[in-house]
């Protein structure tokens, strides 16, 4: 399976998953754009040796994992991108910031390393939370939302038309690839003679397909502007859901939970 | 290049998504009044066609290993500067929504990093006036040239200007301890070869356009001949002014005697607690002086959800003791949700 068909697997796969019904699912999705990047401001917000404080956060993707009946396990495969890069950058930490910051039994911990698992974790959470926001909404209500949040129609339009064409791009480029393959055995890629024809030639293929595309939106009455379905209005389970969810961002955020829960155990 | 959002702090993020977001709107605001309905599809096609063709490997002649295309560079030699920073504003968001390739809150950063140095100040900067260039001399052969100078050069420009900005985006976060200095050091080189075999597979595609359907190339008519110049000075100046000011602010910080101390007066101020609490070595984050304490003032004036969690500890190791367990609590907490939500989930099945 080359990278095409493993992105196309992956598409589909989130679309499935945003089909669902759950408690979640349902939602407005403006509401649950909201919440996304609160989390995802507050998580980032918290600071490099704040580690308790942040494994708190922890509770409110995996609770809503659970409640909209996505696994999280499937979210985890995703890592593969971000963790290299953040761990790329956060390696260097420990060998700058040596100062022990604290014992655990009779190991000490440097500042370093305690930031760089903390860069890990933002990484993790960060993650979950977006994956979770994509996971239980269609793209369609997503740009609808968008649209609430007053973008420009013509950005919004454009990223649900490049969205639908990406699955049709892709396809046709696994196809060729895989003929490619197929005449070029033992080859790792696209060979250096080929380097301008192979894409060249879809590219030229698809600026007709372009416009035989707005042809076709002509015909159904397209005049510049696209309507979408109401969808679910902001109604108050709405409001209520991301007004709890910032207020509970705001006291995880300067409430030490985990530090409080420790104590009951640990003086 | 795609930065995550763990790579930022909030208050750097939010600066450029009002960066990009401006950039938008402008580029949003002159489609509109050029008023072409049927670029929209184009757009649209071109979009998905780069964001698929970014996945081909290319292989490069002579090593093992294989290249990538620039999606920034392609995109505003076909559709122009601000229809190519759309389209490629929307493959970022794809690919961060969709494929956690950057993240949400990461996204403004990383279509500047991305997209606005390789629609605007490759198109203006670079494509058109090498394509106006006489330096060339005349005829289809001279044409290929230009091409192929212009994407091998606005490759690596535009690469070499995203790189720096993501290594000014990270040490102005606080994420890295790493020296500013080192870290410049470390990315430019690496980019340096990248922009280089993106400028060559980037020039193949175009000139491979060029060859078949020459004026689906901007600046260029049917016959393949370059069309005649249109001034636009006001833009050239502004980008130019942009960059000088974003290169110019990130080499004075590399310049400054004691970079650390900067970036410790900017942003580290907060942590001042730390540095008589835990016993860290003040000289490792520089040194103090009116300046800096001005600027941490303002600092922690405007600082967004500033740090109290261990400003105002007395013990700190024993409240560290107390975070591990918790957290550890929290784990198992989490734990818990999991096998309950699959508990629950298995006798709705049944």
């Amino acid at each position: 399976m080359n990278k095409m068909d493993k992105a196309l697997h992956e598409l589909g796969e989130m679309d499935d998953l945003a089909a669902q019904d759950s408690p979640i699912h349902r939602l407005s999705p403006l509401a649950k754009l909201l919440t996304t990047i609160a989390y995802i401001v507050t998580v980032v917000s918290f600071h490099k040796y704040d580690l308790s404080g942040m494994a708190v956060m922890l509770l409110f993707p995996v609770l809503l994992f659970q409640i909209s009946g996505i696994p999280v396990r499937t979210c985890f495969y995703k890592l593969r991108i971000v963790l290299p890069l953040v761990m790329a950058v956060g390696l260097f930490n420990p060998f700058y910031d040596r100062a022990p910051l604290l014992t655990v039994g009779s190991v000490p911990v440097s500042g370093g390393v305690v930031s760089m698992l903390s860069l890990m974790l933002k990484g993790v959470l960060c993650l979950m939370a977006s994956f979770l926001l994509i996971a239980t909404t269609p793209i369609d209500s997503l740009c609808a939302a968008l649209r609430k949040l007053r973008l420009p129609s013509m950005l919004v339009t454009l990223l649900l038309l490049t969205y639908r064409y990406v699955g049709v791009m892709t396809e046709e480029l696994a196809v060729m690839t895989e003929a490619y393959q197929l005449r070029a055995p033992g080859q790792k890629g696209v060979h250096i003679s080929a380097w301008g024809s192979f894409l060249g030639q879809l590219l030229l293929r698809s600026m007709d397909r372009a416009q035989e595309l707005y042809n076709s939106m002509l015909l159904r009455g397209y005049h510049g502007h696209f309507h979408y379905a109401p969808g679910r209005p902001f109604g108050l389970r709405d409001a209520l859901y991301t007004l709890g969810c910032c207020a509970a961002f705001l006291l995880l955020r300067f409430v030490n939970v985990a530090e409080l829960l420790g104590r009951l155990l640990v003086r | 290049m795609h930065m995550a959002d763990a790579l930022l702090a909030p208050a750097v993020a939010a600066t450029m998504y009002v960066a990009s977001g401006t950039a938008a709107g402008l580029s949003v605001h002159k489609l509109k009044k050029d008023d072409e309905p049927q670029k929209l599809p184009v757009m649209a096609v071109t979009a998905a066609l780069v964001f698929a063709g970014q996945m081909i490997n290319y292989t490069i002649p002579g090593t093992g290993s294989s290249g990538h295309m620039c999606g920034g560079m392609l995109l505003s030699a076909l559709l122009g500067p601000q229809a190519g920073f759309l389209s490629m504003i929307v493959i970022l968001a794809i690919q961060c929504l969709f494929f956690a390739d950057g993240g949400l809150m990461a996204l403004g950063a990383n279509v500047w990093n991305m997209a606005f140095y390789g629609c605007f100040v490759g198109y203006y900067l670079i494509w058109r006036p090498i394509m106006h260039s006489r330096w060339f001399g005349e005829g289809k052969g001279a044409q290929r040239a230009r091409i192929i100078a212009a994407s091998v050069i606005g490759c690596i420009v535009t690469l070499q200007l995203g790189a720096f900005s993501v290594v000014l985006e990270t040490s102005l976060s606080g994420i890295t301890e790493l020296p500013f200095g080192a870290f410049v050091a470390l990315m430019q080189p690496i980019h340096l070869a990248i922009g280089l075999v993106e400028g060559l597979i980037t020039a193949a595609v175009l000139v491979f356009v060029f060859e078949s359907r020459p004026e689906l190339l901007r600046e260029l008519d049917a016959e393949g001949q370059t069309l005649p110049a249109r001034r636009s000075l006001k833009a050239v100046v502004a980008i130019l002014a942009v960059v000088a000011l974003l290169v110019g602010g990130g080499l004075s910080l590399l310049a400054s005697s004691n970079p650390d101390g900067l970036e410790w007066a900017l942003f580290g101020n907060a942590e001042e607690g730390y540095a008589e609490n835990m016993g860290l070595d003040e000289e490792d984050f520089g040194v103090s002086s009116s300046v800096a304490d001005t600027a941490g003032a303002i600092q922690e004036k405007t600082s967004f959800l500033p740090d109290y969690a261990f400003a105002d500890n007395d013990t700190p190791v024993g409240t560290t003791v107390a975070g591990v367990v918790g957290s550890a609590m929290v784990a198992g907490v989490a734990l818990l949700i999991c096998l309950a939500g699959g508990f629950f989930r298995k006798k709705k099945k049944a």
